[in-house]
């Protein structure tokens, strides 16, 4: 799949900030007045920054709107319809704190569960897809939701619980990979099966319908990210989990928090971009390719 | 709504001969003129003269080789368009109810208007069947040319799809496959019609028919009795110049 870098820095930032939104909103005492406010100025940076650099990747941007239609049957639009739910019931949760020194709990609480569940619709739009089997398993949301607890409990400055789950998150990130390696052969899903021809032999590629290569292909292939994906999920592995917890077991110190968290967007970053740049989408069987 | 219909009240579709089709693109370039003229957004070329020539098509023809495990290779033309689907992922994953399928027909479509161009429902897609316009910015796909196929401005003849009313070959066929008796569904029970990728449950309702197996150098024909050469000696001229050509020095092969 081509590794859009909008959404990629979508799914980063806004996990990370519906994570710190969580968080905040759980939290049985939370911070007030100006404290709050740099809390939730963080959190809205990120989740809004990152959906609004999601809407980049749209041919009509103009029209995104539309997309809180149909929640019923689309996991996108159900993103859309509980991001903005999740938003708006955190920004009163904020405004309370902030202005008024008042713990809502509710809100707080009802803003926890959906920024959590933004989350999980996100990671749904990757697993519903049965043409990406690299995606297709219970373990994408399992992936993103620890991801997102665990970025955001660093950001919020819960050491214990930031060790915790970084660790839990590296577990699944580490199944993650290895079940995705021998997902596309493991779905059974071929040359052979797409073209209903497999029975009779072993079915080849001869000529693609055009010389060039057309959306699908530069949609779908992407072959690019490949050659070094084992080093770079080194690099990723290194960066979103190894340093962060090396940085908040030692003697806390604000630089540490600063370079732990720094570290562990980086590293999400780079493990988001393989997520998209090592999936095998099913049209690239028909081009022979994967 | 981008739910999908329980039932449509036909289901309109193609059969694709993979025995007659040879591969000559007619049905591509005939649907590319049709719908860059027609319904909605024209489909658009990058670069059409220059390096990397690309361009939206709906329909596309691949070539495959197909190595049995004795025996000679055999080649298939082998066109593909949007299915249709039954169980279509491309509609429900739509977040703006842009996608859907029709009740009347089971043709499935895009309501341009809608369309965001988020490009989910290509990702959906198993069959490479939707192509985001890249100068237009929404999807396109195979409309089994629904401008034509009610159209009562055109001759009869010509309310079929652009690509069967092209291909020279006769090699695709238009119909409803809900209904048993019609010319597509016999021919689909006749001819051992089969289903892309059906491991993914989309219930396609185009239908593909196997290319015939390829003869073998082995096999007897019925003319070869008629064939046996007449003189297994050659005679007259070509006789005197067999025997001339012996008596030269230097041996026979």
């Amino acid at each position: 799949m081509h590794p859009a870098p909008s959404v990629i820095v979508f799914s980063t930032l806004s996990g990370l900030g519906f994570g710190l939104l969580f968080w905040l909103g759980i939290d049985p005492t939370p911070p007030t007045g100006l404290t709050a406010f740099v809390f939730f100025a963080i959190a809205y940076a990120l989740s809004v920054g990152g959906l609004i650099s999601s809407t980049f990747h749209l041919g009509h941007p103009e029209r995104a709107w539309r997309a809180l239609s149909q929640w019923r049957s689309s996991w996108l639009s159900r993103e859309g319809v509980s991001a903005v739910l999740a938003l708006l019931f955190m920004g009163l949760y904020a405004i309370s704190l902030i202005f008024l020194e008042m713990n809502a709990t509710a809100l707080g609480l009802i803003g926890a569960a959906l920024s959590l569940f933004t989350v999980f619709t996100t990671s749904m739009i990757y697993a519903q897809l049965d043409t990406v089997p690299r995606w297709k398993t219970p373990l994408t949301p399992a992936l993103y939701l620890s991801f997102s607890l665990a970025g955001g409990a660093l950001l919020s400055g819960r050491v214990n619980m930031a060790i915790l789950l970084l660790v839990i998150a590296a577990i699944f990130q580490f199944i993650w990979w290895q079940r995705g390696d021998a997902a596309l052969s493991d779905s059974g899903t071929d040359l052979g099966t797409a073209t209903g021809l497999g029975e009779r032999g072993t079915v080849r590629s001869m000529a693609h319908p055009h010389t060039a290569p057309n959306y699908l292909v530069k949609e779908f292939i992407y072959v690019i990210g490949r050659k070094h994906a084992q080093k770079l999920r080194r690099i990723a592995f290194g960066l979103t989990f190894v340093l962060p917890i090396i940085c908040l077991l030692l003697t806390f110190s604000h630089v540490l928090a600063i370079i732990a968290v720094l570290s562990h967007v980086a590293g999400v970053a780079t493990s988001r971009w393989l997520f998209f740049a090592e999936a095998e989408h099913v049209v690239g069987l028909y081009y022979g390719m994967r | 709504m981008t739910d999908l219909p329980a039932k449509t009240d036909r289901t309109l579709g193609l059969v694709i001969d993979l025995d007659t089709c040879v591969g000559c693109h007619a049905c591509v370039i005939s649907c590319k003129g049709w719908n860059t003229e027609n319904y909605g957004a024209p489909l658009s070329d990058q670069r059409p003269y220059g390096t990397e020539p690309m361009g939206t098509f709906l329909n596309r023809v691949h070539s495959y080789e197909v190595q049995p495990e004795q025996g000679n290779a055999q080649t298939v033309h082998f066109p593909k368009s949007c299915l249709h689907c039954e169980n279509a992922p491309c509609v429900t994953v739509c977040p703006t109810g842009a996608s859907y399928k029709r009740v009347e027909d089971g043709i499935v479509l895009v309501n341009e208007d809608h369309c965001i161009g988020c490009g989910l429902c290509a990702w959906a897609c198993p069959y490479g069947a939707r192509e985001l316009d890249q100068a237009e910015g929404v999807m396109k796909k195979c409309t089994l040319c629904v401008d034509r196929i009610y159209n009562e401005n055109l001759p009869e003849e010509d309310q079929i799809p652009s690509c069967v009313r092209t291909c020279p070959a006769g090699a695709r066929h238009f119909g409803d496959l809900s209904d048993p008796t019609s010319d597509v569904s016999q021919l689909v029970e006749s001819r051992g019609g089969f289903d892309l990728m059906p491991e993914m449950g989309t219930l396609p309702v185009n239908k593909y028919l196997p290319p015939r197996l390829k003869d073998s150098w082995d096999d007897q024909s019925l003319l070869a009795p008629l064939l046996e050469p007449v003189a297994e000696e050659p005679q007259g001229f070509l006789g005197w110049l067999d025997k001339a050509l012996d008596k030269l020095p230097g041996g026979t092969a």
